[in-house]
Parts: structure tokens; sequence; C-alpha cells
């Protein structure tokens, strides 16, 4: 009888790669049904051209270093970082933008750097920043809640603007952003951002047709649904608290702060958590473990640093939106974070 | 501590960080009590079952042995005997593969049992009470009790701890899954193991003993409970079901909540823990007198029929326990030793059950997947989340698989202990704990070949200085023997006899022309320098002429007193000879006082230069010049001023000096025909002038033709003359300088200017014999003996040089 050999332990959780980014991809869909049903079905156009193109750019870059395809496309990562990226483009942004998006992604940040687990930065947030500098116009074109539209945006549409930059009645994309009374719609924080800078104050801002309540109509309820699919991982132990909660923690301290210090030119805190990117970020971009901090309390630098630095571009920088650059600047301080929140070994004093 | 201990009686826990929750399925192995394993065929008794050497073996094939014999003996600290599992017959002793997971090969003892199982006579011991404790550990030594937990540490050296000990930790958590030996032991013998912890506790004397079992065996908990109620500082302590809680590391953390302090030992903190089959196996030992040769080993297993406990023999292949319990095996089987998390594969199933052997497991490929798929590391973290000793796994990964093996050791490798928890959770099946095992292996490796290399580097270094030694030892024994050669043939041959009849001759003739007595006489053969000689020759001179000592002087002393290197010596010495050259011509001219001058100059080099050759150089130049001293003085004296005398002298001197020079710089055979040239040259020079002195001064002496002989004499004879002449002249100049500067009288003058004059010009008188009264035989003869005479001389001359360095 020729026994097998193997190396202890002979046992394993069942939980493999491939299952965590399953489970990060599904805790996505509560938001992503959210933002169908406020901004239409242009995410999901969005998403799908993303995460074709992630996969082919992948399937092509593994057969390019000689690597067996299949399984690499089978840990979702890729299928994942398309997804993430579609979810952070304007739903009616022409198509090349997720293309070219998609590419500089997988190819650049991910493959070049070794492929999985190898990347420095998050790829989604690295393309997404790729995009906001070279396409800013088309990367700021989001659409205002389909319920103050002026007009019926249907899936056709979406696809049209998307692929022709027409809708079926020949509309454009800033046909569509302007209201009634011949004003662009952007987004609340970009909104704020502008009419802060105009010297409008914030009740003032609030006033305006693009806010229905406190934060702006869709947004928040994204949000929410975005906070659900977290909550939903955090329970499942597909990701620690460290991340999210430091960052939520840390962005909502810090306008706290600011608002109480400022209250008329600053974001409200519950804006500040509950619009833009912050839940989405928070539970499904800064929790990429490949470039997050890998110690728990360089987790909670990290989240902090973040949180810093988004409130700090929000405020004062020159881009509504800040997520992204956060996320990239902290990945370039993990290695450091890392180095410097070894826990302390068994044994060993101090 | 007190407050601890109370803490700890109060029920008090503590956790470890990490561990993780793997399924038990220990129920299957608990559906029977313990039963006995049959005999097998043949037993293999591996000699070395723990760390430490191996032993010497007591057997050899063909011996009958009884159960419980010892087959080896202990030789070494940290060893321990093996013994006979059952009665039977020593088939062979030879190398068969043992429990390891490397499937090595290591010696073992078979033993062909003959079914008898009979025993030694045992020795019980009633109260182990009155034994001292050497004798109690020498007692778990010879019954080869090792910790039956894991490792197999030899009991008795735990035991033999000295540091106080609080806390006696008795481990019967059993935190691997599917494992239930220590559990089933536990429900059937618990009074057993009781008074094996008493005898611990009897050695130790700790404050406190805990038994820690896991909540997940209530039955264990309850039966231990009772057999500890009445005992004093006795505690059950039931623990959380986590892996990995049975590490002794972890369960001190969980029992006392104390770390052991890296590379420590447990009793540095005060705990000892003992495993619970341990105090079983020492119970045994102690009170009964049975050796170990046997233990509860779990059969199970998804893929053995009937999963049990059975108490095994040691040495019982696990091919028999697999068939005996009935094993479906599958294409390709496999057999775990051990635990699923810690346990290792089985090669083969031929290998026998030793001391450390708690578990055969065959699962199914179901229960137990085997992972294989290994892939990239996606930084997750889960291991560091799992891990119970607070590494980071991940960072350990990187560095353990790019070999930076000191960067994988500032991440405290060897803190881990490859528990297998990092990978039981690692989402990418990569096989952590087989990374850390290489590199760790990788370092020891690197760490023994380093202190291999650095064991023949100091090898090498003692080499060389026994060389360098042996060296010297041999250059001063040469040296030595070279003394002693010396010495004999200065008392033994002859030519310290001629040299000395010479002498005496010299000195006769010396006392009798000169007014002054003389001391006696010891020159050529002593070790005294020419040198030396010249120094205070020139002293001597400047004594006489102590006015003449001008600042340019002093100046050209001192700096020539600082021996600066070779190359500004020479370069001086070669000043200075131009300048006593200059000097000597002005000299001869005037008279003046500047001639000490040179002469100091000169010393001054001498004593600067280290340069045998140049002292060489330097002492023939110094004789060269007091010859033309002497020669000129006398002249001077008798005021005969005759022009084409000084012109003789002159150019016979300058010549000579150059010759002098040449020589002592090749120092070649050349050097002695130069010499012999000079001395030729001095000899004519000499002699003419002793022809004037001798007129003037010595009128008792008749006047000898010196000029004919030397014009009659063969080249041959010449030759030997200007030899013998030249050893003469030598010995005479350091004799009488010798004097002077022992006298220092001014008055000396004379003597010193006169005397090697008159002895020269003796010597050749009385050596040559007048060579127009001789016969051709004479003539022969004297040839031959003057030839004679001048190899001796020129040894002679040979042999001052070399003593005179």
């Amino acid at each position: 009888m020729s026994f097998r050999v193997s190396s202890s332990p002979h046992n394993r959780v069942q939980r493999k790669t491939a299952n965590v980014m399953q489970a990060v991809a599904l805790a996505c869909i509560p938001g992503i049904l959210a933002q169908v049903w406020y901004f239409g079905f242009g995410v999901l156009i969005q998403i799908l051209i993303a995460v074709l193109t992630c996969l082919a750019a992948e399937a092509l870059c593994v057969r390019k270093r000689n690597r067996a395809v299949t399984p690499v496309i089978k840990d979702y990562s890729a299928l994942l970082t398309g997804l993430l990226l579609g979810i952070s483009i304007p739903p009616l942004a022409p198509w090349w933008i997720a293309v070219i998006g998609s590419i500089f992604a997988i190819v650049i940040v991910k493959q070049l750097y070794g492929g999985l687990g190898q990347n420095v930065f998050n790829p989604a947030m690295a393309g997404y920043v790729v995009l906001l500098i070279s396409f800013p116009v088309s990367m700021t074109l989001w659409l205002p809640p389909l319920s103050i539209l002026s007009y019926d945006i249907s899936l056709i549409d979406c696809f049209m603007v998307i692929f022709t930059g027409y809708s079926e009645q020949g509309y454009s994309l800033t046909q569509f952003r302007t209201d009634l009374d011949g004003f662009t719609m952007a987004t609340p924080l970009d909104t704020i951002k502008t009419g802060l800078s105009n010297q409008q104050t914030y009740s003032e801002l609030l006033n305006l047709s693009i806010f229905s309540g406190a934060t702006g109509q869709g947004w928040m309820q994204v949000n929410l649904a975005y906070l659900m699919g977290g909550i939903w991982l955090l329970q499942r132990k597909i990701i620690n608290w460290h991340i999210p909660l430091s960052f939520i923690f840390g962005l909502g301290g810090l306008s706290l702060i600011y608002f109480l210090a400022s209250p008329d030119s600053a974001i409200t805190p519950s804006m500040a958590l509950f619009s833009g990117a912050t839940m989405f970020a928070a539970f499904f971009i800064l929790t990429d473990p490949v470039s997050a901090s890998t110690t728990n309390k360089g987790r909670v630098i990290y989240g902090l640093l973040i949180a810093l630095l988004v409130f700090v571009i929000r405020n004062f920088g020159g881009y509504p939106e800040a997520v992204a650059f956060a996320v990239l600047l902290a990945n370039m301080c993990v290695p450091l974070i890392d180095y410097y929140t070894k826990p302390r070994t068994y044994g060993h004093v101090g | 501590m007190d407050s601890l201990i109370d803490k700890i009686k109060s029920g008090y826990l503590w956790d470890f960080p990490g561990g993780v929750f793997p399924p038990e399925r220990k129920s299957m192995s608990l559906q029977t009590g313990i039963q006995v394993s049959t005999l097998p065929d043949l037993f293999y008794i591996p000699i070395k079952q723990h760390i430490g050497k191996t032993d010497k073996i007591l057997v050899k094939p063909g011996d009958t042995v009884l159960k419980g014999q010892a087959l080896s003996q202990s030789l070494n600290h940290m060893t321990l005997p093996v013994h006979s599992p059952t009665s039977g017959t020593v088939e062979a002793i030879e190398p068969h593969t043992v429990a390891h997971p490397s499937g090595l090969s290591e010696l073992c003892i078979i033993i062909k049992p003959d079914g008898l199982d009979a025993s030694i006579n045992l020795s019980p011991c009633d109260d182990y009470s009155q034994l001292t404790k050497p004798e109690l550990l020498d007692k778990l030594q010879q019954a080869g009790i090792a910790g039956l937990g894991g490792a197999a540490f030899p009991t008795y050296v735990k035991q033999a701890n000295s540091q106080p000990i609080d806390v006696l930790i008795i481990n019967a958590v059993e935190c691997e899954p599917y494992i239930t030996a220590d559990d089933s032991l536990m429900r059937e013998h618990s009074e057993e193991i009781v008074k094996g912890i008493q005898i611990f506790e009897h050695l130790l004397k700790p404050e406190l003993v805990v038994i820690a079992i896991e909540k997940n065996k209530p039955e264990a908990i309850e039966i231990m409970e009772q057999a500890i109620s009445g005992l004093k500082n006795y505690l059950v302590r039931a623990i959380p079901t986590k892996y990995p809680a049975g590490g002794e590391k972890q369960l001190i953390q969980v029992i006392t909540g104390k770390e052991v302090p890296s590379g420590g030992i447990t009793a540095d903190i005060g705990v000892i823990c003992q495993n619970v089959a341990t105090a079983h196996a020492a119970y045994k030992a102690v009170t009964l007198g049975q050796p170990l040769i046997e233990r509860v080993v779990t059969i199970t297993g998804e893929q053995v029929t009937s999963p049990t406990n059975l108490w095994v023999k040691i040495g019982t292949p696990v091919s028999h326990l697999l068939a005996q319990q009935g094993y479906q095996a599958l294409a390709k089987p496999r057999v775990i030793m051990g635990g699923p998390m810690m346990g290792f594969t089985l090669a083969s199933d031929e290998v026998p059950i030793t001391k450390i052997s708690n578990c055969i497991l065959a699962p199914s490929d179901e229960a137990l997947p085997e992972y294989n798929n290994e892939q990239a590391c996606i930084r997750c973290s889960a291991c560091a989340d799992a891990c119970p000793a607070s590494l980071l796994p991940q960072q350990l990964y990187w560095h353990s698989k790019a070999k930076e093996y000191d960067k994988a050791q500032s991440y405290s490798l060897f803190d881990c202990i490859e528990c297998g928890a990092c990978a039981y959770v690692c989402p990418s099946e990569i096989p952590l704990v087989q990374y850390y095992r290489v590199a760790k292996s990788d370092i020891k490796a690197e760490i023994a070949e380093h202190k291999k290399a650095e064991k023949a580097k100091e090898r090498f270094d003692a080499r060389n200085l026994r060389l360098e030694q042996e060296k010297q030892a041999r250059l001063d024994k040469h040296k030595e023997a070279a003394e002693q050669r010396r010495q004999a043939m200065e008392k033994n041959t002859g030519d310290k006899d001629k040299v000395a009849a010479a002498l005496a001759r010299v000195q006769a003739l010396k006392a009798k022309q000169s007014t002054e007595n003389n001391s006696p006489v010891q020159t050529a053969d002593t070790t005294k320098s020419k040198a030396q000689a010249a120094i205070e020759r020139a002293k001597a001179k400047k004594a006489q002429q102590q006015g003449a000592e001008t600042s340019v002087n002093e100046i050209i002393a001192n700096e020539t007193a600082a021996p600066v290197n070779d190359a500004k010596s020479k370069a001086q010495a070669a000043i200075a000879r131009a300048k006593a050259k200059k000097l000597a011509t002005e000299q001869a001219k005037t008279e003046n006082n500047e001639r000490p001058e040179a002469s100091e100059v000169q010393v001054q080099d001498q004593a600067a230069e280290i340069s045998p050759a140049k002292a060489k150089a330097m002492a023939a130049i110094a004789r060269a010049k007091a010859k033309k001293l002497a020669a000129e003085q006398a002249k001077a004296e008798e005021n005969s001023e005759t022009s084409a005398a000084e012109t003789v002298s002159e150019s016979a001197q300058t010549p000579s000096v150059e010759e002098a020079n040449t020589t002592a710089n090749t120092s070649s055979p050349a050097k002695a025909k130069a010499m012999a040239a000079v001395a030729r040259a001095k000899a004519k020079k000499l002699a003419a002038e002793q022809a004037k002195t001798e007129n003037k001064e010595l009128s008792e002496n008749p006047d000898t033709p010196t000029q004919n002989q030397e014009a009659d004499i063969s080249p041959a004879k010449a030759k030997a003359m200007a030899a013998v002449a030249r050893a003469k002249a030598k010995k005479l100049a350091a004799e009488q300088n010798q004097q002077q500067a022992q006298s220092e009288e001014v008055n000396s003058e004379d003597k010193s200017d006169t005397d090697p004059a008159v002895a020269t010009a003796t010597e050749q008188n009385s050596e040559p014999q007048n060579p127009d009264n001789l016969t051709p035989e004479q003539k022969a003869k004297a040839e031959r003996d003057a030839k004679i005479k001048a190899t001796i001389a020129k040894a002679k001359a040979k042999r001052k040089q070399m003593e005179n360095p």
C-alpha cells in the first residue's frame, strides 16, 4: 500500500478565498438594488461592462504570465473588482469609461504587481481615481434621483445613453441632469460643495430640490442598503469590525466637531455618513484585505486615517467625493502601519 | 502569589488569543471502554523514542527476553531506557521505519513474542514517601517514563526541578479532535491517576495542583472531581473548548494568566505541566514497579470499522492495530498518527507505536479532505486572528517563502508552536505550518553549519599558531645547537689555538715594543662586534682630540643618531664616507683636528643601522682609515714630508675605501678577493711606511727589506700573506682600540699609531720567514701553509662577520 503523505493540519475550514469574494459580492446586492431603484438601470449596465472587462483583462494577463487561467478567474477577485468599480462609476457615463477604468485596475494596478495579494493599491479605487483625473466631466455627471427627473429613463434609454450618448428620444445626459427650472442638478455633496464655496449657508442649500429630507433623496437609502450588506459581512465574519467602525466613528466624530464649531459652513455628520460613498467605502472598499493593514491595531489606525483624509478632502479639498483618494493615500501607509503595530508575541515582554 | 493561587481557586480563568474550533468528532471512539490489543507477530521497539542520544543496547539477537526487561541502558542525561513489551526472543536489531514525519528508519529491536507474556519480577513500592528524591527520580528514569502528551520529554528531568513551583498543572485537555485516549483513561483509572499526581506533588511540592480538562469531557470532569475529593489544594478545572487549549503554553495562560518567557521553561514562572497519562504511568512505575511498556491509543477515523481506545504495547505495528479494528482502506490510503491538527501522515503502516503515539486516525476524504490547492495569499489575516501565540503568520509566510530567514526570525518564527490554527483558517489553503517547519529546519541547519564553520576556523587558527610555535621552537633549537657547536669549536679545535698563538705572538711583540703593559687578549673570537670596535676606536680618537669637536659635528651626530629609515641612513653613510675621504685627504696634508668628525658620523651611522653588511662596510672603512691615520701620523711625526710618499699613501688608501664599500655591498666571493686586494695594497703601504717608521723610532728592530720581499713573493703567497695580514690587522686594531678606550690616555697616540704598523711588519717578518732563504721544498710548504692559513683566516673573518651582525 502506498500511503498518502501530507502536512498537518489535515483539517481546514471550508471557507475559501472564492467564498470570501463571493460573500462580499453578495453583500453588495442590497446597495445595488437601492441604486437601481433610485437612479435607474444605468448602474447595472456599468457593473456589467466593468465586470466583463475585468474578467477579460485578468484572463489575458494570467495567460500572458503563463499561469492557469481558470483557477484565477474562479477566485472571484476580478469579478469583485469590476463590481466595485462599476458601482462607483456614474450610471450614465459612456461605456469606455468603465472599460478604461477596469483595464487599468486589473492590468496596471493588480497584475503588474504580481496578481492577487500582491497589489499595493486597491484596484477598484485606483481605477476610479484614474478615471476621475482623466475624465473629470464624465466622472462627475451623476444623475439625480429618478423621482425628481423631468424625464423617464428606461433600460433602453440607459443603454442608448451609455453606448451612444443619446437616449431613444435623443436627449443627452446633460439634458437629463437639468431640472424643470433649467438648473443642472448635481449630487448632494457636489451641490453643497459648490454652494458653500458660493457663500451660501448650509441651511439655504437644503432648500434646493435635490434635498428632500436631511441628506438628500436616494443617497441616504443607498448608504443604508450598503450598511445592511456590511453588517451581514460582519456577522459572517467575512470582514473584521476594526476598519469599518474606526472609519465610521472617525468620520462621524470629525464631522461633528467641525459642524459644532462652524454649523453654516460644514456638512452635517449625518450628511457626511449617509451621503456619497461613505457606507459603501466603509464596508466594501476599505476592507479589501490585500491593500489594507493586516494587524488589528493597524486596521483601526488605517480606518481613522482614511476618515481623516476623507474629512479633509471633502471639507477643504477640491473634490466633492474623497474616498478614492483617501484610500489610495492610506494604502501607501499600510507597510509602515503594519510594521509599527506588530502584536506582542506570547512570551515576549513589552 | 497568594492572590494568584486564590484567584485560581476562586474559579477564574484567563483566555489565550486566537484559537480555532475544529469539529471534535470524539464520540466515535468512546463507544466502548478501553480494550486490550492482541499481541502482534513482531514488535519493533525503536531505541530512541525521545530527545537525546541513542543508549547502550543490552540484548543481542537470539536472546530471550521477559516482559518489562530493559532492552537498553541510559548512559546519558536526558535519555530513557526502553523495555521489552512482552516475553519472547530478540529476532534482530536493525533499522526499521519509525513514527516520524520523515518516514526515516531508526534502529529497532525486533522481538518475536512467545505468547506467554511472562513478566520479570516487579519490585513494587508501597510507600514512596520513604524514598529520597534521587531514588524516586531514578525509578522514573529506569521505568522509561516520558511525557505521553507529545514530545516524550523525560519525566524524571522535569521532576528534578529545583525551582519553587506554585502550580502543578495536570494536562487532561486533549484538545485535538478525534482523540479520546486521555478521556477514557480518566474515566477508567482516575484513582491511579491521582496517585500518580501525588507522586509528582511529593517531588515538586507545589502550592496548588490543577487538573485541567476541556468542557467537552463532562464525564471525565465528574470522575476526576470525585477522585480528588478530600485532597487539599487539588482542583479540577473545566476549561473552554478551544483549540489549542491543550498546548502547554496556552494551558498555563488559561489557568494562571502567565506566559512562559520566550526561550524559557515553565518552571521559570513557577509552573510545571504533566500529562494525565504520564501521571498514570508514573504511578505504575513507582508504586507497581512496572516500566512503561504500554499506553492507551485511540484507533479512530471514518475508515475504521470499530473505533475504540486500546491498551497497546509499545512496539506494536500500526498495521496490526488497524487490522484488529477493521480498516477499510481507501484507494489511496491515508493514516495519521496523532490528531488532525498536529498529527503526521504515515508513509507506511509498518511503523510501531511509540511512547508518544496517542492516536491512529484513518479519516475519510469527506471528513478530512486533502488540501493541495494552494492559492495566493490575500492578506486577510485570518491566520493572525487564529494564532494563539499572537504571531503574524502571514508575515512569517512571506518571509519563510522568500527565504528571508532573518526577517522571519524578527517576526518570532521560533515562538510558533506549529499548532496549525493558521493553516486551518487560511482561505487560500496555504500550508503555512509547512513553510515554518522548512524555515525552522533551514535556520537550524544554517546555525549548525555556522557553528561548524566557526569550529573549523578555530581549528585552523589553532593549527597556524601551533605551526608558528613549532617553527619558532625549531629556530630556537637550531640557534641553540649552533651556539653549542660554536662553543664546542672554540673549546676544542686547533683554530683557537692558532689564533691564540698568533695573538700571543702579537702580544709578545707588543709588550716588547710598547712601554705599556696590556690586559689579556680577547678579540677575534669574542662576540665583540666590529661596529663596537669601530665605535671604541672612534671614541678613543675623539678623546685624543677632545677640543676638536665642533658644532657641525654635533649636528651631524644628531641627525644621524635618529634612525629614520634605511635609505636615509645609507645616504648619510654615503655622505659620511665622502666626507671621510675628503677629510682624510685634507688631514693628511694639514693634520688638523677634524678627523674625528668623520669617525663620529660613521659611528653614529653604524649605531643607527642594523644592516650587518653596512656595519661591515663601516668597519672596513674605519679600519682603512685608522690605518691611514696611523701611517699619516707616523709620517707627520717624523716630519718627512715627501710628496712622493704622500701620493702613494693617498692613492693606496682611496681605492681601498671604495673597495671596502663595494665589497660590503655585494657580499659575495668577489668580496673576499677585493678584500685581499685591499689588504695587499695596505700591506704594501704599511710596509713602506713601516720602513720609515722603523728607521726613526724603532732602532732596535733590524731593517728588513720588505719591498724586496714583496717583489719576490709569489702571487699565492702574497694572497695568503695579505689575508693573514688583514686578519691580524683587524685583530690588532680591535685590541688596541679597546686598550685605548680603557686607558684613555693622551699619550697613547704614539702607541696606536705605531703598533699596527709594527705588528704587521713583524708579522710579515716572522710568518713568511724570509722567502729568499727558502729551499724549493720549503717554499712549497710555505706556500701550502700560507694557503691554509689564508683559508683559516678567511673563515675566521667570515665567522666574525656572522657573529657580529
